[in-house]
């Protein structure tokens, strides 16, 4: 019986020719990841246990990035103990705004080319599975378990279940990896894949670009995965020359490895896709919420900050305002992609049409800062959660898009379809 | 490992960690009150009659939703001596473990297990033991690690002593 490409990674971190579905397995990590407002804690665990000192400092990222540049008191508090951690320990990867490189972890990582195929990531964030889109396994944890992985250098990790996830047609102009892993959710639910591995396969994920397939692995875990992953491929290769000096063996999945379901997705005639409140399944066609007026656009995000996706934005929100009575809050996901914006004109874009330009940073996204919303307000946003409350006020609203769709709505003041807008 | 013994509480399928502990006392950090308010909203007669060492006995997918350890602490602190379920949630049954909470996954035990019932449970033998109607039901193995992080009491003391030893 072959083997998937999750199942392969894991077998070689642990040091054993084949594994099955079920197995707990002792795994070497190759990174460990904290931000702002886990790594604290995880600080305290590792002082419990007794360890002077990290497994590797060349291994353990620190990351500040969702209260940061510092909200206030406390979160200043909270990025000055990240940063001392970083300090005592000589870690080698230490982020944050203003010192460098820096930006929303997940988005920041890979382009940084911290993640290799065939890595094990493991991060104090659920959202870890992002990683995946290179041929990774990466995966979410609490505080306590990172510390021990930080001061071990390995963790434990039961062998999940995997689900394959075949997408095939021509989708059209508008759609990108967000339309499809919104899509996925409102069939699957926030339920159907718990403690599974997502592996997503077909010809549109051969042919989609690399920022979408982030965001795809990104959102995983709204299924309940354990990790969301795609075989490197080409796209992989050309996305990490000149990022990463290390050498490495993309794992693909056996032709004839088990998995627990496969479902199919014909992507011919799928629509932009609008995840509802208060839950990432709940999810529909863009016409249906057509009549939806909004206060405010969030672009943004480690689902949907990437170069590529402020493009698009670019591309609809060029020449054209903001509606009147609609607040644009654009937030490039990392220091390189803010650059690269303002390189090509984008970041001017944007600020001719109202809105105003953050600096790289988690913000909103988890209701933290710069630009939260009010009781009654409504935003679409390029974010990955739309719980109750998940932005700002419970009794605020946040329907999640893609940036086509973010920004055809900003310029309408309704959720709108790309078409609507662009020529 | 001990073994363990106590009266068995039932709650159903897709417990999530909000039910265990409400998110409105996240902000708790004494354990004992965190136990106070367990399965508050979802079972209000549970932590009333609850005794030390008595088991949650659940269906699938226990302790679903947020990755919070509070839920764990709670349920400790509640008195509970283990958790049998169907199936666990994928981070709670982690943080459990690392916590020091025997989650056992036993369907088999989940079937036959009545409330109230008086179960004796044998971590080392993978047994549970149900005295009220004379059912035996098996779980596990453990693999080793796991069951020396369990004998150590939690991951923290485990790592403490694997590094002193170092
Ligand atoms: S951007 Fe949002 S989802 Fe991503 S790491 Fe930050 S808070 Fe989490």
């Amino acid at each position: 019986m072959g083997l998937t490409i999750t199942e392969k990674i894991l077998a070689r971190a642990a040091g054993r020719g084949a594994v099955e579905p079920g197995d707990i397995l002792r795994v070497k990590v190759d990174l460990v990841m904290g931000h702002d407002v886990t790594l604290p804690l995880s600080i305290l665990e590792l002082g419990r246990m007794g360890a002077a000192r990290v497994f590797d400092a060349g291994k353990v990222v620190a990351v500040s990035d969702h209260f940061a540049p510092a909200s206030n008191v406390k979160a200043a508090e909270q990025i000055k103990a990240v940063r001392d951690f970083a300090r005592d320990q000589g870690l080698v990867h230490h982020f944050e705004p203003g010192c460098g490189q820096s930006g929303v972890c997940h988005a920041l990582l890979p382009e940084e080319g911290l993640i290799l195929p065939g890595y094990v990531v493991v991060g104090a964030d659920s959202h870890t599975t992002t990683y995946g889109a290179l041929g990774a396994f990466g995966t979410g944890m609490g505080s306590t378990d990172i510390a021990a992985a930080m001061a071990l250098g390995e963790t434990w990790l039961r062998v999940p279940q995997s689900l394959r996830l075949y997408y095939h047609g021509q989708p059209g102009r508008w759609i990108c990896g967000k339309d499809l892993i919104l899509h996925t959710l409102g069939r699957l639910s926030v339920a159907g894949a718990i403690y599974k591995a997502m592996e997503f396969c077909g010809p549109v994920i051969e042919k989609l670009a690399m920022s979408d397939r982030f965001t795809m692995c990104n959102m995983a875990v709204e299924a309940g995965a354990k990790n969301g992953i795609i075989a490197p491929d080409a796209t992989t290769e050309e996305y990490l020359k000149g990022r990463v000096t290390g050498a490495y063996e993309p794992l693909t999945s056996d032709s004839d490895a088990c998995y627990a379901v496969t479902y199919d997705f014909d992507c011919q005639d799928l629509e932009p896709q609008v995840a509802f409140p208060f839950s990432p399944d709940n999810v529909r066609p863009v016409q249906d919420a057509a009549a939806v007026a909004i206060d405010a656009v969030i672009i943004g995000s480690c689902t949907n900050g990437r170069l590529e996706d402020l493009r698009v934005a670019g591309e609809i929100l060029r020449g054209r305002k903001v509606a009147r009575g609609v607040r644009l809050i654009v937030i490039p996901a990392t220091q390189r992609t803010y650059l690269e914006a303002l390189k090509e004109g984008l970041l001017e874009v944007f600020a001719e049409a109202g809105a105003a330009v953050g600096t790289p940073t988690c913000g909103p996204c988890f209701g933290g800062h710069m630009g939260l919303l009010a009781a009654g307000e409504r935003a679409v946003s390029t974010t990955n959660r739309n719980f109750v409350g998940r932005m700002g006020h419970p009794e605020s609203q946040v329907y999640l898009a893609s940036p086509a769709v973010a920004a055809a709505s900003a310029v309408l003041g309704r959720i709108a379809h790309p078409e609507e807008v662009a020529d | 490992m001990k073994r363990l013994r106590g009266k068995a509480w039932r709650v159903g399928d897709n417990v999530d960690t909000d039910q265990i502990i409400a998110g409105r006392y996240l902000s708790l950090t004494d354990p004992e009150e965190l136990g106070r308010h367990c399965f508050e909203g979802s079972y209000p007669h549970l932590a009333g009659g609850f005794g030390k060492g008595d088991i949650i006995v659940a269906g699938e997918n226990f302790g679903c939703g947020s990755s919070r350890e509070h839920a764990v602490i709670a349920l400790k602190a509640l008195g509970a001596s283990c958790v049998i379920a169907r199936s666990f949630a994928r981070i709670f049954f982690r943080n459990c473990v690392n916590l020091g909470l025997l989650p056992l996954e036993c369907p088999s035990g989940v079937a036959g297990i009545e409330a109230g019932d008086e179960l004796s449970i044998d971590p080392a033998e993978g047994k549970v033991l149900n005295l009220t109607r004379g059912l035996a039901f098996h779980f596990g193995p453990w693999p080793p690690f796991l069951e020396e992080i369990l004998a150590a009491g939690d991951l923290t003391t485990y790592v403490r002593r694997q590094l002193s030893q170092v």
